[in-house]
């Protein structure tokens, strides 16, 4: 394989797969979801306490809800077409009865 | 311990049983034609959906091991075991899109292992080779630590001896050997459901029975005064960043996460689960929290064993047949990753060792018949590694896996986007970045609580900045500095081969793979030479003709 001029398969999918990509300017809402949690001086403290929970505590719990939020945001805005999800269905439905 | 609690052991029995015998019918469940085949037994046929990729996943990736851990050492360390929740909240933005390409990749190349993708990619079977090992060995001492999360339970119930433990990991061995990946995946609904069950009720029960909220964290406050009480100390806050951050960076790395990413049906399905799977994380905070809720209560660990508290609190907590619950919540939570984590490094073994060098025309038959029995390989090392040595080497390994599986992320989740590097390169840059993390692991001492000396050697993983010649009492994550030792290693390198012309090989994917969904064509649709009717474009014929 290694001597190979070209790999097996490589320029016949080239030539039948879809071009695709998964740019989109929304994918940089997920560096919120990664450097909130990093910048730990910002919540290091125990002022305000809610329920009784230190701030260090229940602001790093709700951090779960932003993990939440930009996943969600990013997943819905870059989501594809119904009818394309479809066919990915039709795919798997196609696979299992094989 | 004075005997055993009848009522307890009776209800994890009972639920240990119905987990067996799940284990045994999910052979049948979603039945495949022919299981003799490493897509169907270890990817349980690349087919799971988002509920069931979300409860693999979630029954994977958040182990007994950690349900049991965490709240040890918040009930030991204080503020600093709470890394496990930002950690777990990083993980899932931060692999958002990589997970997906690696999915479409392995999907169109027919991947099974990460080791598969680095061989192709950079047509290096030695390698390719590393990873595997670097994978095998991570996960071999995570799979021994599952075993300390039932024996914690036992221990708590007053059962003594080895013999059910042995009993509960040969009957784990061979439904896995039976089912393959459908087994945990399967058994991970009744682990969730009694994990969240769990949880639910000891977030209620115990703060109402200890006096709230501020009781539990004044009884935390009183007992780290002597430090920055409840928070961090300023000196912790790099090591507590940088150990979450690395800690997210290595998870999705690890044999066991890329199996249950793999074994997919398709990219939505992932993308769904990065939004999904943080309701772990929320738990996990909430089970951190129980390490505090302990201290209140004047839990006093069973011997020296700190992971007994969460089950001893649960003792005193619960009536007996709920505290069989929750016990039974932490030992079949030790199954489920036990068993998919067996399956990974089975399938690392079978693909990039056995027929890469010994078999190497090994049928598909052949390959699914050495994974079986290499997953049965697997955990009986895992059971004689606990019998027969400390169990505190088990958990140095494992501290020890986080640093070591991060030296394969230039290879493989870096090479998911760039092949820029050199093949010799990324071996280069693997051997520096072992090397030096385990020079640094070997360097961390552990100091008791007054701060005096324990050992010298393999105290954690957090590594004295002092110790280069900083001046400041920072530390930081050692698998960090090893990965950036690991990096600049494989860039110089590589310009260097670059410069001398030196071959790099072949790719063996093209950039169509990347983003590839699940309806597009794959490899396996590709015309075979010798058939008479081509496929069509779109890929529909597939097994048709």
């Amino acid at each position: 394989m290694s001597t190979a001029p070209t790999p097996p398969g490589g320029p016949v999918t080239e030539e039948v797969a879809p071009h695709r990509s998964d740019r989109s300017p929304w994918n940089w809402l997920l560096l919120v979801g990664i450097v909130l949690p990093l910048l730990v001086p910002i919540y290091n403290k125990v002022e305000p306490t809610l329920f009784g929970w230190p701030f260090f505590y229940w602001f790093q719990l709700l951090l779960v809800g932003v993990g939440v939020l930009v996943t969600s945001i990013v997943y819905r805005m870059t989501r594809r077409s119904s009818a394309d999800q479809q066919a990915a269905r039709d795919a798997i439905a196609r696979d299992r009865e094989r | 311990m004075d005997g055993i609690n009848v009522v307890e052991l009776t209800i994890v029995v009972i639920l240990f049983l119905l987990v067996t015998v799940l284990g045994f019918a999910a052979s049948r469940w979603r039945r495949a034609e022919n299981l003799m085949h490493l897509d169907e037994w270890g990817l349980g046929g690349r087919s799971f959906g988002s509920w069931i990729t979300w409860f693999l996943l979630g029954g994977d990736l958040y182990t007994a091991y950690t349900f049991v851990a965490v709240p040890a050492l918040m009930f030991g360390a204080g503020a600093a075991g709470f890394f496990a929740v930002p950690y777990t909240v990083i993980i899932y933005p931060l692999v958002f899109l990589v997970v997906i390409r690696l999915w479409s990749v392995s999907h169109v190349r027919g991947y099974v292992t990460p080791a598969d993708f680095v061989r192709s990619r950079f047509d290096s079977p030695a390698l390719a080779l590393l990873v595997a090992i670097t994978g095998i060995v991570a996960t071999m001492p995570y799979i021994a630590l599952q075993l300390v999360g039932i024996e914690a339970i036992l221990k708590a119930m007053g059962v003594e001896g080895d013999l059910p433990l042995i009993v509960a990991f040969i009957i784990l061995a061979l439904y896995t050997y039976n089912s393959g990946l459908r087994a945990p995946a399967l058994i991970a609904f009744v682990k969730d459901t009694l994990i969240y069950l769990t949880i639910i009720v000891a977030v209620i029960v115990i703060p109402s029975k200890l006096g709230g909220w501020d009781a539990i964290f004044g009884a935390a406050e009183e007992k780290f005064s002597t430090g920055a009480g409840v928070i961090l100390p300023a000196t912790g806050q790099l090591g507590y960043a940088t150990l979450a951050l690395g800690s997210a960076l290595a998870l999705f790395l690890y044999p066991h996460s890329i199996t249950g990413v793999l074994a997919a049906s398709n990219r939505d399905v992932l993308k769904r689960n990065m939004s999904a799977l943080p309701i772990y994380s929320l738990a996990l905070g909430l089970i951190a929290l129980l390490g505090y809720m302990a201290i209140a209560a004047g839990v006093t660990p069973i011997g020296e064993d700190g992971n007994t508290i969460v089950p001893v609190l649960f003792q005193e907590m619960f009536p007996s047949w709920f505290a069989g619950v929750a016990f039974a919540a932490i030992g079949i939570g030790a199954l489920v990753p036990a068993a998919v984590m067996s399956i990974a490094a089975a399938n690392l073994f079978t693909r990039n060792i056995y027929k890469e060098y010994l078999k190497k025309d090994a049928t598909s038959r052949q390959e699914a018949q050495v994974a079986k029995i290499a997953s049965l390989v697997v955990k009986l090392g895992a059971v004689a590694a606990i019998l027969f040595l400390n169990p505190q080497f088990s958990i140095d390994l494992q501290l020890i896996g986080g640093v070591i599986i991060l030296q394969t992320l230039p290879s493989v989740a870096l090479g998911l986007y760039t092949r820029w590097m050199h093949r010799g390169g990324l071996i280069a840059g693997w051997v520096a970045g072992m090397a030096a993390g385990l020079v640094l692991v070997y360097n961390i001492p552990k100091l008791n609580p007054d701060g005096t000396v324990a050992r010298e050697h393999f105290g954690g993983s957090s590594f004295p900045l002092s110790k280069l010649g900083l001046d400041t009492k920072s530390a930081i994550y050692a698998g960090f500095l090893a990965l950036l030792v690991n990096l600049i290693v494989t860039a110089v390198v590589t310009l260097i081969l670059r410069a001398m012309k030196v071959h790099d090989g072949v790719d063996g994917t093209s950039e169509t793979d990347y983003t590839a969904e699940r309806e597009d064509p794959t490899v396996r649709d590709l015309p075979d030479p010798l058939a008479s009717t081509p496929p069509g474009l779109d890929g529909t014929v597939r097994g048709r003709t």
